[in-house]
């Protein structure tokens, strides 16, 4: 057995510690908010967060995640009211929608980092999140908006 | 110093060969040979002395190990070694992570590698770009995966050690050179071929072509250099 911590609960799955992250979030555990887009580590969709870093869940061992707190996009915010998901909400960022969990997670992270970040700092962070449908200004203007409301929630 | 040795034994070799040429003419001389046919002789030798002297201050590559550990100094030697050791670090699986700018390369035609991720400071990526976002400790299996390491990283902010578009005699240089090379010592060189990331390369995961030679080569070439005096490759 193979003990994880996701979303800030302890759970204990049996599985191949070769096998990738992703697979175990959405096959095992029945967390099916990260996506599956390219599974070479090229796209972003399944972005979730190990001990607060962006890691791709497609490539990443399970065995990698023992022993560290993992977050997925269901594990963002108690209430979904985190900065990122009342922004995109606002803005109503997505279109088709696939890749947007793991557009949040990246820019969670540069968020957690980077409290008021230039529009090259998100350009740069976001590079590696891939959206078809195009809805790249929008995820940009959101980000820009959050990191607003964070900075406003912190006063 | 060996070249310059070997330079002025060189030297002294057709200066013995031409003092028996003039020990040869003097007795001719003295049998009744004309005094015209001894000076004319004279200025061809003093001419070709002039220029065997000068090449020998040419040709003499640069000395840039002066370690007193250095087992013996042998600059065509190190030289020879070190034209074997720039054609790995050239490789696309040594320069892709020792770019001229702030992005590594990807594949074997060194482009920009796709997504664009930042060398950051410490040279491991920026927020959510970081190398080991992608790059895990081990290589993933299947056909250009992301190649792993557990300290995947680009050489930091503040000494980027660029490979990409160093002339032999240029790397050479910086390579020696604590202030170029990450504060490392003829030791810590030596060393250094051992270093996990740096075996990586021979490693580098399906799809991905290996460097021109083996890592026991490569290692063997590397002490040679470095042991013989790490002299630079002339820079003509």
């Amino acid at each position: 057995m193979i003990k994880l911590n996701i979303n800030k609960k302890p759970i204990e799955v049996d599985v191949d510690p070769e096998t990738p992250l992703l697979w175990v979030l959405r096959d095992t555990i029945g967390l099916v908010g990260t996506k599956y887009g390219c599974g070479m580590a090229q796209c972003g969709a399944c972005v979730v967060h190990l001990n607060g870093v962006a890691v791709r869940s497609c490539v990443t061992k399970v065995s990698r995640a023992v022993g560290q707190k993992v977050v997925t996009i269901e594990g963002l915010s108690e209430n979904n009211d985190h900065p990122l998901q009342k922004a995109w909400m606002e803005l109503d960022v997505p279109q088709c929608g696939y890749c947007q969990s793991g557009q949040i997670m990246s820019a969670a992270v540069l968020l957690n980092e980077n409290k008021n970040p230039t529009d090259q700092d998100i350009n740069n962070a976001m590079e590696g999140n891939i959206c078809r449908c195009g809805t790249y200004l929008r995820i940009h203007n959101a980000i820009k908006l959050a990191a607003e409301i964070q900075r406003k929630d912190s006063k | 110093m060996v070249m310059k040795f070997r330079s002025s034994a060189f030297a002294h070799l057709h200066i013995f060969k031409l003092a028996n040429l003039i020990f040869y003419k003097l007795i001719n001389m003295s049998s009744g040979k004309t005094y015209f046919m001894h000076t004319k002789t004279f200025a061809v030798i003093s001419t070709i002395l002039s220029v065997i002297v000068l090449m020998s201050f040419a040709i003499k590559n640069e000395p840039l190990n002066n370690d007193p550990n250095v087992v013996a100094k042998d600059s065509v030697a190190s030289v020879k070694a070190f034209m074997d050791v720039y054609k790995v670090l050239m490789s696309p699986r040594c320069m892709n992570c020792h770019p001229a700018g702030d992005i590594p390369l990807n594949g074997d035609d060194g482009h920009l590698h796709s997504m664009n991720p930042q060398r950051g400071k410490d040279g491991k990526g920026i927020s959510a770009m970081k190398c080991t976002t992608c790059h895990q400790p081990t290589n993933v299996e299947g056909l250009n995966q992301p190649p792993g390491h557990p300290d995947w990283h680009l050489p930091p902010a503040n000494m980027k050690m660029v490979f990409e578009g160093r002339t032999a005699n240029q790397l050479a240089k910086q390579l020696v050179n604590p202030k170029t090379n990450g504060n490392k010592t003829i030791k810590q060189l030596i060393a250094h071929a051992d270093d996990g990331l740096v075996k990586k390369g021979w490693d580098p995961g399906e799809g991905r072509t290996l460097p021109p030679m083996s890592h026991a080569e490569f290692k063997q070439a590397w002490i040679t250099w470095l042991n013989t005096g790490a002299y630079a490759p002339s820079s003509k």
